[in-house]
């Protein structure tokens, strides 16, 4: 009876998993690079670096909860950021760039949430269709040109958006410090609360647990996943307006790089590829260690061929493991599968030694 | 008993309500009625039009023509629909598709009808409590090792009927409609299941009770409505019949045909 009365203690400490295996990362960086992972600059460039990861992870929490997935946002990142680069850049616009930019962005994430909910087809699909459609727009509208944007800094955009507030500070870690990683822990820490306690929240949850259970109960399915998809496209349209301001220039396939390291973020923080169940948190520490093994492994002095090799290690090992902590009726299936593997294997050594004899 | 609900017999009325799909006539001239504490038994083959009459009746699905009656006043074909039939009090207990496996029992508890302030943020604390006391004193699970906090996952098929139809009752459901809820279980959680549905009886509701097993429906029911080929062919108080004699009966309907 003790594994029923509920609450293990995994469930009770949110992503605690994840946060004890970031925590280990991080001791073993610093032993193996100290001069790199004990100086403030690491972090500060993390905190200039991370923001647009963490906020697409945060958005793909809600989308692979619900049990969907998002494939488009790369391209969102290049859409959005082209329009507000070009009204940034060639119109002058100013805050009226960023409004437009993030309103492309919602428009993108309802498009795939309409296809998705009203015309039924399966977000994978939809998505690597849009995926594929909003990059094309991007390329053919900037003529696959780059916008740099050059003293930037000057303006008011940049200085409220990933100004470096501190930058007349004596200290030099301190100039460093940008203020994306403020806005992007009010925008994470809300979503939190939009996730635990909010209604919009366990919908996403339920619908990712069963789409007929949450109509039996009320749920209005259809409208959930839009807002869901149009969450995604908001918060895709967010990294993509840091992005472009951070590098002080826009160039069309500034988005690629995230589609992995995203989805990964999510599924290492301890959020169910079977949807139904998902965490912000987990999402946030994923991303750290996204960010941290890619900078430590480069810093210990491996190649960088070698990060997407350990991060692809560590997500499969992730995910085998929540596989293992969370599903008790697919960790037996697993475990009944490895036993019978190991009978077969076993019978069949028998036989051949026996053969050979 | 308020004196508004002494206004009605019935909770649900049909009057010649027929039934078809495309050329198929599922329902005929069908006829009943369901008294406001009464447990109906309703029973028949595969085909014979079980689902189709509790889906007409939850408002999943609309007659082709006939009227029906909630609480003895006539509702429009066209408006009645699975949330007003919620709005009048009707709820449905699915076999398998009430509660969602991976959350815990206080969510799937509110669901849908969840206790929030303005902004629609959940009141966690003030849920858990309710949740709390439904499980305790409508449900009646104690000592077994079941918190607010378990996930349904964890809970065998009995349990999980038992927290549907305590769901139910909890929204003061005055008519709770079942559908197979003894389907695929075991013996001792069949008797589970048949408590749970001697209590929506002792609260003073109403249930409408779909069971392939003739037993189960048997024990509890007050009335038995036998539907063969989509027409209402016989009621019968279970007083007046064994199971055995029941199964003769139903056995030469099929034969008769």
């Amino acid at each position: 009876m003790a594994q029923r009365s509920g609450v293990s203690i995994l469930q009770r400490f949110e992503a605690l998993p994840i946060i004890i295996v970031f925590v280990l990362l991080l001791l073993l960086f610093m032993y193996r690079a100290p001069e790199v992972f004990l100086a403030p600059y690491i972090y500060t460039t993390f905190l200039s670096t991370l923001p647009p990861l963490i906020l697409l992870a945060a958005g793909l929490t809600f989308v692979i909860g619900a049990g969907e997935i998002d494939l488009s946002f790369p391209s969102i990142i290049a859409f959005s950021g082209f329009v507000f680069a070009v009204l940034f850049k060639e119109y002058d616009l100013g805050w009226i760039a960023v409004v437009a930019g993030l309103a492309s962005g919602i428009l993108v994430g309802f498009l795939n949430g309409i296809i998705i909910a009203k015309i039924g087809i399966p977000s994978f699909m939809t998505t690597l269709g849009t995926q594929f459609f909003w990059a094309g727009m991007a390329t053919v509208l900037s003529g696959g040109k780059s916008y740099a944007l050059r003293g930037v800094e000057e303006s008011s955009v940049w200085q409220w958006i990933v100004g470096r507030p501190f930058a007349s500070a004596s200290t030099p870690w301190l100039q460093e410090l940008s203020i994306q990683g403020l806005w992007t822990a009010i925008i994470v820490g809300f979503l939190w609360l939009i996730l635990t306690r909010h209604r919009f929240g366990e919908h996403a949850m339920f619908i990712g647990d069963s789409n007929d259970v949450s109509r039996v109960v009320g749920i209005d399915v259809d409208r959930e996943k839009i807002k869901i998809f149009t969450l995604m496209g908001f918060l895709a349209a967010c990294a993509a307006i840091i992005l472009t301001l951070e590098n002080k220039n826009f160039f069309g396939n500034q988005g690629q790089g995230y589609l992995l390291t995203a989805i990964a973020s999510v599924l290492i923080g301890g959020t169910s590829i079977f949807g139904g169940q998902a965490t912000i948190i987990g999402t946030v520490f994923g991303c750290f260690i996204i960010g941290m093994v890619e900078a430590g492994l480069v810093a210990s002095g491996l190649t960088g061929a070698w990060v997407r090799t350990v991060q692809g290690l560590i997500f499969l090992v992730s995910i085998i493991f929540y596989m293992y902590a969370d599903e008790p009726q697919r960790r037996q299936a697993l475990f009944a599968n490895l036993r019978s593997l190991g009978r077969l294997g076993g019978v069949r050594a028998t036989e051949e030694g026996g053969v050979r004899r | 008993m308020t004196p508004a609900a002494g206004e009605f017999e019935s909770i649900v009325r049909l009057e010649g309500v027929q039934k078809y799909f495309g050329a198929v006539h599922a329902l005929r001239d069908i006829d009943l009625s369901i008294g406001r504490n009464e447990i109906v038994g309703l029973i028949g083959d595969n085909g014979a039009g079980k689902s189709t009459l509790i889906k007409l009746m939850t408002g999943v699905l609309a007659p082709t023509s006939g009227r029906i009656f909630i609480r003895e006043r006539e509702i429009q074909p066209g408006e009645y629909s699975v949330r007003m039939a919620h709005d009048l009090s009707i709820e449905t207990v699915y076999q398998d598709k009430s509660l969602a496996e991976k959350q815990p029992l206080w969510r799937n508890f509110f669901v849908g009808r969840q206790i929030t302030n303005r902004f629609g943020f959940i009141d966690i604390k003030r849920e858990k409590e309710v949740a709390q006391k439904i499980l305790i004193d409508t449900i009646g699970f104690r000592g077994v090792g079941i918190t607010v906090d378990s996930t349904v996952g964890n809970l065998s098929g009995g349990e999980r009927q038992g927290i549907a139809i305590g769901r139910a009752m909890h929204y003061n459901a005055d008519l709770i409609v079942l559908d197979e809820p003894t389907a695929a279980l075991g013996v001792a959680e069949v008797r589970k299941v048949v408590e749970f549905v001697r209590r929506i009886k002792q609260s003073g509701r109403a249930c409408i009770y779909i069971e392939h097993n003739l037993a189960h429906v048997h024990e509890v029911a007050d009335r038995l409505v036998v539907l063969d080929r989509g027409r209402v062919v016989s009621e019968i108080n279970p007083k007046d019949m064994t199971v055995p004699e029941l199964t003769e009966y139903l056995i030469a309907l099929q034969h008769n045909a």
